[in-house]
Parts: structure tokens; sequence; C-alpha cells
């Protein structure tokens, strides 16, 4: 029995989460069992994660044959140092999500539709997952499709009208994201005959026909941008972000756009990038020009919102920017930082977003006009807020300053040194939209509304905290992240020799 | 639709052949075209004919939408299971090798049971979501 | 000569661009998941298409033959059939929820009920 676990843990991350959800319909009678499985199966999954991560750095990168069919016919799951660290984030994020939806989630959900949620969340749960560890090309898109369909119920979930049309928006957006990922693919295999990723990206540099796999090259990116919300493709982001219940903003937030972007270094470095670089075409230099445009137009906007759930959605738009500018570097050092940030920003954006959840639950408001003085009334969620938004702004202690660090090191290492600027300055621009919400909430006199408010339920605010302390030990202990970014951005790398 | 005797009767003639045939589709699917995805289907097909003509009511008590909901989750749990069989009898995750005594034996049960979890799945899906359609009233 | 030779390939990017444009251009929610329907069907048929094998037979174990088609594309593209199943149905879900709460369908009616979107 301990046998079978151990040797199926690939296999076991996802298929858990899988089987859990079916379970939520069987069970859908008794919600608080619902509940009580969906925490133990993420817990589960967390702990499945952590062997793997350290499987994965004792003994290098572990492959599973799905079905028993051997690798280039049958589904391989594949996991090295970049996938088990994602799956790191997404686990570790489930796990302390779904404490936190006990007492956030009946706000938004009644009676027996509480266990559909669940259902909902743990397929988005295992969707991610599954992209995460596949090797498989076509299962990329598959799981893709699992994680995007649930994710259009969950948003359509929230309080206000606004949610129906958000998730509807995002479902015509990443419905077209997705079957552009599948023409893409679809390319690859017309060119190579393979679907398994260390196959394809084996036989593309052989490939002759350049123009498809440049075609190919160019519906996945676009197709991965979309679900990533990469700059001009992000039209989606803020009003799913802003009108679905808490618990999925904060689960989608922290995870969603990871996943996607380790489709992306996936697909670019691993698969095509010996393939497509030697070309001579820029694609660093385009990333990063979206990347700042993206980076500077999302701070920009986000000082201007008047919804606190919109202003940290624009906020989410200029982090990815972040993210996309270490990928466009093309550097160890680059990637490293890219990666650092992925880790970082789900645990300053979660903690953020769960500390807004706590807010909204009492409140009942997501308008930062309504929180004059609510700091005072909720003073532990309003320094979990805080602290949030220091790590977001990049101050020293805190994660957000280990990955700004690493990203400007790594504009220096290229000579970029403009570029370093420019991040110094959306970080004074995440100062401007964070101090708005602390000035509001903190010093402004106390509305009526907010002058009735308790303070949020242990229940939410022990999840919050645990986020929120997660940012100050991982930005004062940095050799875990550093270092398993550092191998990851390696492992990355040396895929393009 | 109650007076359209040329519809009834057709449909009456043409609805056990549907199903017959969907079955067919779902058994022999390890030999030839087939399988659950098809056979659900089409199963669901007949039945979806049926409540077309001889109204949602009446299909509804055959099929109540409460089985419904829980025969759906009920295949990805088949196929699932078949999953965590193989694995606790000492295989890789669907390595339907260990299902039998012979591998080639296992092969055939395995691509059986999980192909009944797909149709199960795919049938009762279909028909729920033709419930949940046709049964909505406007305004509701 | 290599023009008509990749019709298939002519006729799905038609399809999907035809998709595509219905998607952008049409305000009614009920047309852009049609556009979105054939936009995904279009890719169907890329896929199927590009599995044939010239002189291939259907790739069904019968004596006698030895060149069969390719059946991975065929089922690789059953499960994006699934998946746009699936898409349309949480779309329409979504339109009926979207025309009890709005009590439209149209987007330009939408966008000017709710003045922030």
């Amino acid at each position: 029995m301990a046998h079978a676990f151990l040797d199926n843990l690939p296999a076991l991350q996802v298929v858990i989460p899988l089987l859990s959800a079916p379970l939520c319909l069987v069970l859908a009678r008794w919600p608080r069992l619902v509940w009580t499985m969906c925490t133990l199966v993420t817990w589960t999954a967390f702990g499945i994660a952590l062997a793997l991560l350290q499987t994965v750095l004792a003994e290098g990168p572990v492959s599973y044959a799905m079905g028993g069919w051997a690798a280039p016919w049958g589904i391989e799951y594949r996991i090295d140092a970049v996938n088990a660290y994602v799956a790191l984030i997404v686990t570790g994020i489930a796990a302390v999500v779904l404490p936190y939806a006990y007492r956030s989630v009946p706000l938004y959900i009644h009676g027996e539709r509480v266990p559909l949620f669940y259902a909902l969340l743990m397929l988005c749960f295992t969707g991610l997952l599954g992209m995460t560890v596949t090797g498989d090309a076509f299962n990329v898109f598959v799981f893709l499709e699992i994680s995007s369909l649930s994710m259009y119920g969950l948003i359509s979930q929230g309080r206000d009208r606004r949610s129906l049309t958000a998730s509807f928006q995002y479902l015509v957006m990443g419905t077209i994201g997705g079957t552009f990922v599948l023409i893409g693919i679809g390319f690859l295999y017309v060119l190579t005959g393979t679907l398994n990723m260390a196959d394809l990206a084996a036989r593309l540099p052989d490939v002759t026909q350049v123009r498809t796999l440049h075609t190919a090259f160019a519906f996945i990116v676009v197709g991965i941008g979309l679900k990533l919300a990469m700059f001009p493709l992000h039209l989606w982001l803020p009003n799913a972000y802003a009108y679905a219940p808490s618990t999925a903003t904060v689960f989608i937030a922290s995870t969603a756009t990871k996943v996607a972007v380790y489709i992306l270094l996936r697909f670019v470095y691993t698969i095509m990038g010996p393939a497509l670089f030697s070309e001579g075409i820029p694609y660093g230099q385009i990333a990063i020009v979206l990347a700042v445009m993206g980076l500077l137009t999302g701070s920009f906007v986000a000082i201007f919102q008047q919804n606190i759930k919109r202003m940290l959605a624009y906020s989410s738009i200029a982090q990815i920017g972040y993210i996309l500018l270490g990928i466009g570097f093309a550097s160890v050092l680059g990637l490293q930082a890219a990666l650092l940030h992925l880790f970082n920003h789900a645990l300053m954006k979660g903690a953020l977003f769960m500390a807004v959840g706590c807010f909204v639950y009492r409140l009942g408001s997501m308008s930062i006009e309504d929180m004059a003085g609510v700091g005072r009334r909720m003073p532990w969620t309003f320094a979990a807020f805080v602290m949030g938004g220091l790590s977001l702004i990049g101050v020293p202690l805190t994660v957000g300053f280990v990955s700004k660090w690493y990203l400007v090191l790594a504009a220096l290492q290229k000579g970029y040194w403009p570029l370093a600027v420019l991040i110094l300055i959306g970080s004074l621009l995440a100062v401007v939209y964070i101090w708005r919400v602390v000035e509001t909430a903190w010093f402004a006199k106390p509305s009526l509304r907010a002058a009735e408010v308790r303070e949020a339920p242990l229940a939410m605010l022990i999840p919050t905290w645990i986020l929120v302390l997660a940012n100050i030990y991982f930005g004062v202990n940095t050799t875990m992240t550093v270092g398993v970014a550092d191998l990851a951005a390696r492992t990355l790398m040396e895929s393009m020799r | 639709m109650l007076h359209h005797t040329v519809l009834r009767v057709v449909a009456k003639l043409l609805i056990p052949m549907i199903l017959l045939f969907a079955l067919y589709v779902q058994f022999h699917g390890d030999y030839s075209p087939g399988g659950g995805f098809q056979a659900g289907v089409i199963f669901a097909a007949g039945i979806i004919l049926y409540a077309l003509i001889f109204g949602l009511e009446d299909t509804m008590d055959a099929l109540p939408p409460g089985v419904l909901k829980i025969l759906s989750p009920l295949g990805v749990l088949i196929y699932a299971g078949v999953g965590v069989d193989t694995l606790l009898l000492g295989g890789n995750f669907l390595d339907y090798n260990f299902l039998a005594h012979e591998p080639t034996h296992g092969q055939h049960l395995g691509i059986f049971l999980v192909e009944l979890g797909v149709g199960v799945t795919v049938f009762s899906t279909m028909l729920l979501l033709y419930y949940a359609f046709a049964g909505r009233e406007p305004g509701q | 000569m290599t023009v008509l030779h990749l019709y298939n390939y002519e006729i799905a990017i038609f399809l999907a661009m035809v998709g595509f444009y219905v998607v952008v251009s049409r305000g009614n929610l009920v047309k852009k998941v049609a556009g979105l329907s054939m936009f995904q069907t279009s890719v169907f048929i890329l896929y199927i298409s590009m599995g044939v094998v010239d002189g291939g037979t259907v790739p069904i174990l019968v004596e006698g033959m030895t060149h069969y088609s390719n059946p991975v594309p065929h089922v690789l593209i059953l499960t994006a059939i699934v998946v746009g199943v699936a898409t349309t149905a949480v779309a329409l879900s979504l339109i009926i929820r979207i025309k009890e709460a709005y009590g439209t369908v149209e987007e330009d009616e939408i966008h000017e009920q709710d003045k922030s979107f």
C-alpha cells in the first residue's frame, strides 16, 4: 500500500484532486464533509508536491508513464525542478485557501450549491496541477480547458450581476486562447509526429519547415498570453478578479496566471527554444517591451480604481509584467528572477486578496470609499493588508524585495539600466495605490458602515496571516526559494543549448 | 404534442433502436469505432427524442434528475477507480495489464470498464444539460 | 499546385476566420457563442484532415489491410469536441443568467446598464 503510494506520486498529484471533484457531488448532502474532504485533499496534494520537489532535488527529474505506456507513445508525466516548484506554489496556495473558504464561501453561495462550488474549485485545482506536471503537449490543452471551464463557473458565482458578464467575457477570450494553443500544438504535431514534450524538443531542431514552426510559436504564445493576461491581452482579468467570490479570486489570482507562465516557459524554452532562437528574431526584446508597457499601465491604472479588488487586479497585470520582464532577459539570472517573482507574487497577492476578502466579508462592499476608517475596527485584517502591500511594493525583509532585487540585478547584468529604473518606478506607483487604501482605511473618519463592523472571523484571519508570515519568512530566509529558482532557471536554459 | 400520431408512432419505433445502437457502440467499442463518448451521446439523444415528443415531465419521472446527478460523478469515479485499482495491484495508474492474470485480458477488462465509466458520465451529463435548459421556466 | 494541395488548411482557416469575425463583430451574445463554436469546429477539421494518409483506409484492424490513416488526431479531437460541447453549454447557461439579470442579451445594452463595465 505504502509502496503503491510512493511509486505513483506524480500520478496521485493529479488523481487525488480529480477524484475529490466527483466525490463532492456524491457527498453533496453533507456540505461540511465535502469541505473537510477538500481541505484534506489539498493538504495531501501539498505533501505530495513537497515530496516530489525533494525527490527532484535529490535525484533529478522524475518520469512517470501513464498506463504503463512508455514515453514517446504514452502520456508521460515529467517532473523537473521547474514544475515541481510551480506545483508547490499551486498546492501551497490551495492548502491555505480551503480553510479560508469555510467562512468566506457562504457569503456568496448558499445551501445545496456549496458542494458544487467546491467541486468546481477542485476541478480547477486538478486542471492547474495537471498542466503543471504533464509532459505531453496535448495533455496541457486538456487540463487547460478543465481549469478554464471550472474557472468560468467559479467567477460567475459572485453576488454582483457583473460577475456573469465578467465570466462570459473571460469565457470568450479564454476559449479563443485555448483554441489558439490547440492550433499551435496541432502544427507541432504535423511537423514532428509526436506530442511528448521531450520528444518534441529533440525533433524540432531538425525541422526544415521553419515557417510552420513560427506560426505554431505565434499561436501558442498568443493563446497562452490570453490566459496569463500578458499586457495587450489582459482585458478579461480586472472584471473577472473583481466580481468573483473572494475564495475564487484568491485562488485564481495566485495560481492560474502562474501556471500559465509556467506553460509559456515550457513551450518557449524547453520545447521550441532550441529550434527557434538560432533564427535571430528578437523575441526577448518584444517580451521586454510588452512587459514594460504592462508594468506601467497596470500600476498606473490601479491608482485610479474605486473598487479595491479591481485595483489589486490591475496591480496583478503589472506584476505579470515583472515576471515577463525576467523571461524576456533570456538569461539564467532573469529567469531566476521571474521564477522567484512567480512564487512571491502568489504569496503577496494571496495575502492581499485574502485581507480584502475579510474586509468585504464584514463591510459587504468593495469600494475604497466605504472602507473609510475600517482599519481601526479590524486591526488584524488591516495589518495583514499593510504587510501584503509592503511586500507588493518591495520593502526589504519581505518577499517582494527579493524578487525585485534579482530582477534589477538581471537588468544590470544585461546592461539594461533604464529598465532597472522602470522597475523602481513601478514600485513607486505601487506605493501610491497601496497608500491610498491605507490612508482611507486608517486615517479617514469612519463611515457609518465601517463603524458597525467587527474583526473578521478567525477562520479567515488565520489563513491570511499564514500567507503574511510566509511573505516575511521567505523574505528573510531566501535559501529555499532562491536555490530552487536558480536550479529551475538553469534547467530551462540548459535545454536551449 | 399529444395529437401528433405519426411522430409518436415513429418515435416509438425509433427510440428502442437508438438505445440498442448506443449499447452496441458502447460494448463493441474495443473492436470497432465507438466507445463511451459516442454511446453516451447516442443514448442521451434517444431519451431527448422521447422528451421532445412525450414531454419533459414523463421523462423526468422515468429518469429523475436526482439519479442523473449521482450517475454523472459515478462514471468519473468508475474511470478513476480503475486507475486506483491498478495502482493498488502494483502497476502504474491505468495500467490495465495488472487487472487480470493475463495482460491481454487485463487490457480488455480495463478498456471495457473505463469506457463504461465514460459512457455513464457522458449520457447523464448530456441529459442533465438538456433538463437544465429545457426545464427552466422563463423568468425563474 | 501547392495551393490546391493544401486545401484542407485553407478551408479550416476560412472557417476559423468566419467564426472569429462573428465573435468580434456581433453584439448578440448567442451569436457570439455560435461564432465561437464555429471557430472551434474549424480546428477539429484541421486536426482530422491532418491524419489522412494517402491511400490509407479507416484505421480498423481488418485482414489484408496494412495501410491505415493516422488515428491519433481523431482521438485527440474527440477530447477537443467534448471541450467544445462543455464550453458551449457553459456559455449558453451564462447567457440565460445574463438574460435574467439584465433582461437583454445585446452587449451594448448590457454595457449601458453597467456604466463601469
